[in-house]
């Protein structure tokens, strides 16, 4: 029996030729990273411990969620975060006006490699999956076990195989894709398992696609998400300066043993939403059946505030306005992102449409700051996450789409399908 | 090891944002996030727990973030432990660092109602619902999760491994 592309890194990175669904190993982590919020924990683990990283440039702080400093506590545990990289010279730290969201900054600035292990203290670390590297979110205990020995363990999860066949329909991206998976198979249909996304629409997907789909995986309980190298992988590396023959390449064998094997059909997928309070409420645009009003549209995140998410919008925003009583907010995911966006000229179309662009930020994702919801308020959001109380008030409520609706919606002060923006 | 207190009950996918909302997130100080435990889901919680009280719920329990805060202010709050039908991974694994006791048992899960008294012996995996007599079992914990909480938690088994 031949092992599949997750267990195969699983296994190179214990060192050993095989591991079986179940087994637990002790394997070496390639980068372990944290955040403002799980850095504290992770930081206070080391330091109890009394050692040093066990290979700072193989570490990552990264102040992304509530920076900048929102208030005095999240000032301090910034500060908390920023006085353990000055005490240990620890390279890969970026400070506010270089810092972006942790899982688009790392894959952007060529950190993420295929074949590599890596564990995060946020769950949206399996975004990094896209890139063919077996990545997954941990907490700050974990994570700080990881920074003092370069290791972590790890039970070997089953992988689920999921293929895309067919021609994806207009305004139809990685984001449709993965709500609409979400959608068929739950937020637990995944759970403990690796997530394998692969057939030809994926080989047919932007690099930024793969990512917001990735990025997903752990809404579907998934251990993580992972997607073959091909040359769109290749490419996306190169042109960030990542040699190839700095990362090993890891495919699936053909016999490989899945725990399940699911077809999707794309060509029948159109533009997705999900409802409150779960991703697993996903619909197609058409088939939600009512007129649902919008307070606020956020277009950012790790899932969707790359510059593809932002170049969609602006096609959309270009010569529109955004409804009267509705808040448009744009937070470019990365400085890189942000430079790119104002050089293209993008800020001044969502500028003119009456949004407001913010900084590098997690921000409203996770109801930290930058656009909080009051009570009975309505959002469409390209986040992952629509849960009760995420972005505010736990009597708000939460759509998830792609920037494309987000954008739409926004203009027309309900949700709608951008074909209704642009014929 | 023994626990025992009042039943509260939830339903399935109960998300870490409930659990602790972000908006406390700007401290890890066990306390001060135990005030705000389950806030989002039931505004009573932290006034109904008394110390040994136990969280009893569906599937997926802990979904959502990786946020470590979430077993922390559960702890912190006074429950001595969940029982559910499954716990989301990331949940799982930052329990057993934190030392809150989760136990699987979907007959468990199904059975037990709101302030039923229930009586938890640890080591043998027996939960005993004492308002009506009924008997689960909870899933063995795997024997690495044992080698680790032998070892004194992932702190033990880091000296460990560093001093190798």
């Amino acid at each position: 029996m031949g092992m599949a592309v997750s267990q195969k890194i699983l296994a190179n990175k214990s060192k050993k030729d095989r591991v079986d669904f179940g087994e637990i190993v002790l394997a070496d982590v390639d980068l372990a990273f944290a955040n403002d919020i799980t850095a504290p924990i992770s930081v206070d683990f080391v330091k109890k411990l009394g050692v040093d990283v066990f290979d700072k440039d193989k570490i990552a702080l990264i102040p992304d969620h509530f920076t900048p400093n929102k208030d005095i506590s999240s000032a301090n545990q910034c500060k908390v975060m920023r006085d353990f990289v000055k005490e240990k010279d620890i390279p890969n730290y970026w400070e506010s006006g270089e810092v972006g969201i942790e899982h688009a900054l790392l894959p952007e600035q060529g950190y993420v490699k295929p074949g590599m292990l890596i564990v995060g203290a946020d769950s949206h670390t399996c975004t990094h999956g896209a890139l063919g590297a077996f990545a997954t979110g941990m907490g700050s205990t974990d994570v700080g076990f990881a920074f003092a020995t370069g290791k972590s363990w790890f039970r070997v999860p089953e992988s689920i195989k999921f293929v895309y066949n067919g021609k994806r329909n207009r305004w139809v991206g990685g984001k449709d894709l993965i709500l609409y998976t979400i959608g068929k198979i739950g937020v637990a249909g995944a759970l403990y398992k690796s997530m394998e996304f692969s057939g030809d629409a994926i080989r047919e997907l932007p690099m930024e696609d793969r990512l917001t789909m990735c990025n997903m995986a752990i809404e579907a309980g998934g251990k993580n998400g992972i997607i073959e190298p091909d040359d769109v992988t290749f490419e996306y590396l190169s042109e960030r300066g990542v040699l190839k023959d700095s990362y090993e390449v890891f495919k699936s064998d053909e016999d490989a043993d899945y725990s399940d094997i699911v077809e999707i059909d794309v060509n029948e997928i159109e533009p997705q939403v999900a409802l409150p309070h779960l991703p697993e409420n996903a619909k197609g645009i058409s088939q939600i059946g009512e007129d649902i009003k919008i307070d606020q549209a956020f277009i950012g995140s790790c899932t969707n505030g790359r510059i593809t998410d932002l170049r969609i919008a602006a096609e959309i925003l270009k010569n529109n306005k955004v409804a009267k009583y509705v808040r448009l907010i744009v937070i470019p995911a990365t400085v890189d992102v942000y430079k790119q966006a104002m050089k293209e000229g993008l800020f001044d179309i969502f500028l003119e449409a009456g949004a407001v662009v913010s900084t590098p930020t997690c921000g409203p994702c996770l109801g930290g700051y930058m656009g909080i919801l009051a009570d009975g308020e309505v959002a469409i959001s390209t986040s992952n996450r629509n849960f009760v109380g995420r972005m505010g008030s736990k009597k708000s409520f939460i759509y998830l789409s792609s920037p494309a609706v987000a954008a739409a919606s926004a203009i027309a002060g309900k949700i709608i399908s951008p074909d209704e923006v642009i014929r | 090891m023994k626990f025992s207190g009042r039943a509260w009950v939830y339903g399935d996918n109960v998300d870490t944002d409930v659990i602790i909302p972000a908006r406390y997130l700007n401290t890890s100080d066990a306390s001060e996030l135990a005030k705000h435990c389950m806030e989002d889901i039931d505004e009573n919680f932290v006034k109904k727990i008394k110390k040994g009280d136990m969280i009893v719920a569906g599937y997926n329990f802990g979904s959502g973030s990786s946020r470590e805060h979430a077993p922390i202010a559960i702890k912190a709050s006074g429950v001595s432990c969940v029982i559910a039908k499954s716990f989301a991974r990331i949940f799982y694994r930052n329990s057993f660092n934190m030392g809150l006791p989760i136990f699987e048992s979907s007959d468990a899960a199904d059975d037990i109602k709101d302030a039923d008294e229930i009586e938890v012996d640890a080591d043998r995996g027996v939960i005993k619902n004492l308002t009506t007599g009924k008997i689960y079992k909870a899933t063995p914990i795997p024997e690495f999760m044992q080698e680790l909480i032998n070892a004194g938690g992932l702190f033990g088994y880091a000296k460990e491994l560093l001093n190798k």
